[in-house]
């Protein structure tokens, strides 16, 4: 595959393509799982070392990443008979994901271990509800929080609304257009077998859906589900002796910030994303630019999230992105596709994980979607995109996943099929 | 000493240690509001903190701030998440600019200052009143006693300003 030139990077250039993820895995996406995040979070690691062709004895290191809502990671390393170098629960939700593949480069680049498996567990619909409906929106509010949530600021929609009110203000963006994320999102996903929601969405539907938090209507709002999903990232020469075609790691950008993020919205313009600082670390790292990515895997925890990040990333300029979002580039057979699986708006909500198992599968040549299985136990894929058809992108070769926590947080990665 | 208090059957409260915003909130019982103001930049910030977000100076003095501006951005809540605000909807969370150090220290910048649109009482806002105020509506700071010593600083549409003729609002009513 041809890459652009090197470009200076800010950190060192020896670490692109040096680790790649190795196994996926995850467990259904439901709504009341009936199960433990302890029985999910192990069957999904399990899931990804026999994806990868690994023993227990191969994987010694392990992360994982929580709101007080999961299993921490040794009780799943010993239901999954592992012994451990190095393990590591952090708190956090979205963007935790490639934040954490960094991590684990890092680790194993300073010989702390070998093999990582970073795993999240949630049951998001049946326990601990990711809308801030529950236990959660009912409690006490303390200290630094009386200048959010007791002015009933507090779920995500309404923490990250004025963010996409003053986008549209800015730039003449219109629900029509924010709408066409959740219609191509739902397309992708009503060729996946595994997505939480199947139907296909007009913009009709978006926009006549109820009104939650303005400028967001339900269906601008992802799923809440339960499940459990797991990657395996190792050194890409152990790849060799495993059972599928390495995604490797370019480059990692984590939980990189703007400014003033006790409160961001004092750091303006307001409706500018942390993408826009963390472009300055990914495409350098990685020796590519918007322009070379085959895929995207925008985080769809809203409509908004998608087309702020693709914008401040550089894949359209300045005020473009309702215009790039609503021009169908995202959808599946044309230019480069954005959430392949359905995202978190149809597929399932993991916090980020599963945008980064379908960018891998793509990158494999290997989806998982409903096309017959041929002689050779492998998928013959038609590139017939119709509804139940096939999801697999033609050739391709570079993705990019643009993880997000708030409009000030966020994390990306680039990886290319091996 | 801690401050404690029930806003529409929410809990609110400020422990001990907590000094910046006992200080904050001893002012705003005052209906007098005041933010803290960096001795060595000059710079006013909020919320309250420990440090100069610009120069990381701990020295602070506490300085009296107008309460008005513009609404910055906003968003609408028609479906409430807490139980608190679930008989207020549709309730506005604002974003203000203050004309106060509005354009610095650039001129992305401005003390932007959060609360819900009120009745000049501190009482939510109706429906009806929320339709009329958008991105550019002038307001007010107002309070709502939640307390004794615990008061919330609220917005409310300010009579005496020139409003824009049409404040900018989510195309969708």
């Amino acid at each position: 595959m041809p890459l652009p030139a090197d470009t200076d990077a800010s950190t060192p250039k020896y670490l692109r393509d040096k680790y790649a993820i190795v196994g996926v895995g995850e467990t259904v996406y439901t709504r009341g799982s009936g199960r433990t995040t302890r029985a999910m979070g192990s069957e999904a690691v399990r899931n990804a070392m026999a994806d990868a062709g690994l023993k227990p004895g191969d994987v010694d290191g392990m992360l994982s990443y929580q709101g007080v809502d999961s299993t921490f990671g040794p009780m799943i390393a010993g239901d999954c008979a592992m012994r451990l170098n190095f393990y590591m629960d952090v708190f956090g939700g979205g963007s935790s994901t490639e934040a954490l593949i960094g991590i684990a480069i890092g680790v194993m680049e300073a010989g702390l271990c070998k093999c990582v498996a970073i795993f999240r567990s949630m049951n998001g619909f049946s326990q601990v509800r990711i809308g801030g409906t529950g236990a959660r929106s009912a409690a006490p509010v303390s200290g630094d929080m009386l200048h959010t949530r007791a002015y009933g600021w507090q779920s995500a929609g309404q923490s990250f609304a004025p963010t996409f009110m003053r986008y549209m203000h800015d730039y003449g963006t219109t629900p029509e257009q924010v709408a066409m994320v959740k219609v191509i999102h739902s397309e992708h996903a009503s060729n996946n077998p595994k997505a939480y929601y199947k139907k296909r969405m007009t913009v009709d539907d978006v926009v006549n859906s109820r009104m939650i938090c303005k400028p967001l209507h339900l269906l601008d709002c992802c799923v809440e589900t339960d499940n459990a999903t797991c990657i395996i990232v190792t050194r890409a020469e152990h790849a060799k002796d495993l059972r599928h075609t390495p995604a490797l790691i370019r480059g990692v950008v984590g939980r990189c910030n703007k400014p003033r993020m006790d409160m961001h919205y004092q750091a303006g313009p307001i409706s500018r994303v942390a993408g826009w600082y963390a472009k300055d670390i990914l495409w350098p790292n990685s020796g590519v630019g918007p322009e070379d990515i085959d895929v995207t895997g925008a985080y769809d925890a809203f409509t908004f999230t998608t087309m702020l990040q693709l914008e401040d990333y550089g894949f359209c300029g300045r005020g473009e992105g309702g215009d790039y979002v609503s021009s169908g580039i995202m959808r599946l057979g044309n230019k480069r596709p954005n959430n392949t699986s359905g995202g978190h708006l149809c597929e399932g909500y993991t916090h980020g994980m599963n945008m980064v198992i379908e960018n891998v599968r793509q990158l494999r040549h290997d989806i998982d979607d409903s096309c017959p299985i041929g002689p050779d136990g492998k998928r013959q894929h038609t590139y017939d995109y119709k509804e139940g058809g096939c999801r697999q992108v033609k050739n391709v070769e570079v993705t990019a996943n643009l993880g997000w926590a708030m409009p000030g947080t966020g994390s990306a990665m680039v990886m290319r099929r091996g | 000493m801690a401050l404690q208090g029930t806003h529409l059957g929410m809990g609110l409260d400020v422990n001990d240690l907590d000094t910046e915003n006992l200080e904050y909130f001893k002012y705003c019982a005052a209906h007098d509001f005041h933010l803290q103001q960096c001795e060595d930049c000059n710079l006013i910030r909020y919320p309250p903190n420990t440090g100069c977000p610009w120069c990381a100076s701990p020295r602070a003095r506490w300085t009296r701030v107008e309460g008005k501006g513009a609404v910055h951005s906003y968003g609408e809540v028609h479906h409430a998440i807490q139980p608190a605000f679930k008989t207020h909807t549709p309730y506005m969370i604002l974003l203000v600019d203050l004309d106060t150090q509005k354009g610095q220290p650039n001129a992305d910048e401005a003390i932007r200052v959060a609360g819900n649109l009120a009745l000049p009482d501190g009482t939510l806002a109706p429906a009806d009143l929320v339709k009329t105020v958008g991105i550019g509506t002038r307001l007010r700071m107002v309070f709502t006693d939640v307390a004794p010593g615990l008061s919330l600083p609220q917005w409310a549409i300010d009579e005496a300003a020139q409003q824009p003729a049409k404040p900018w609002r989510y195309p969708q009513e």
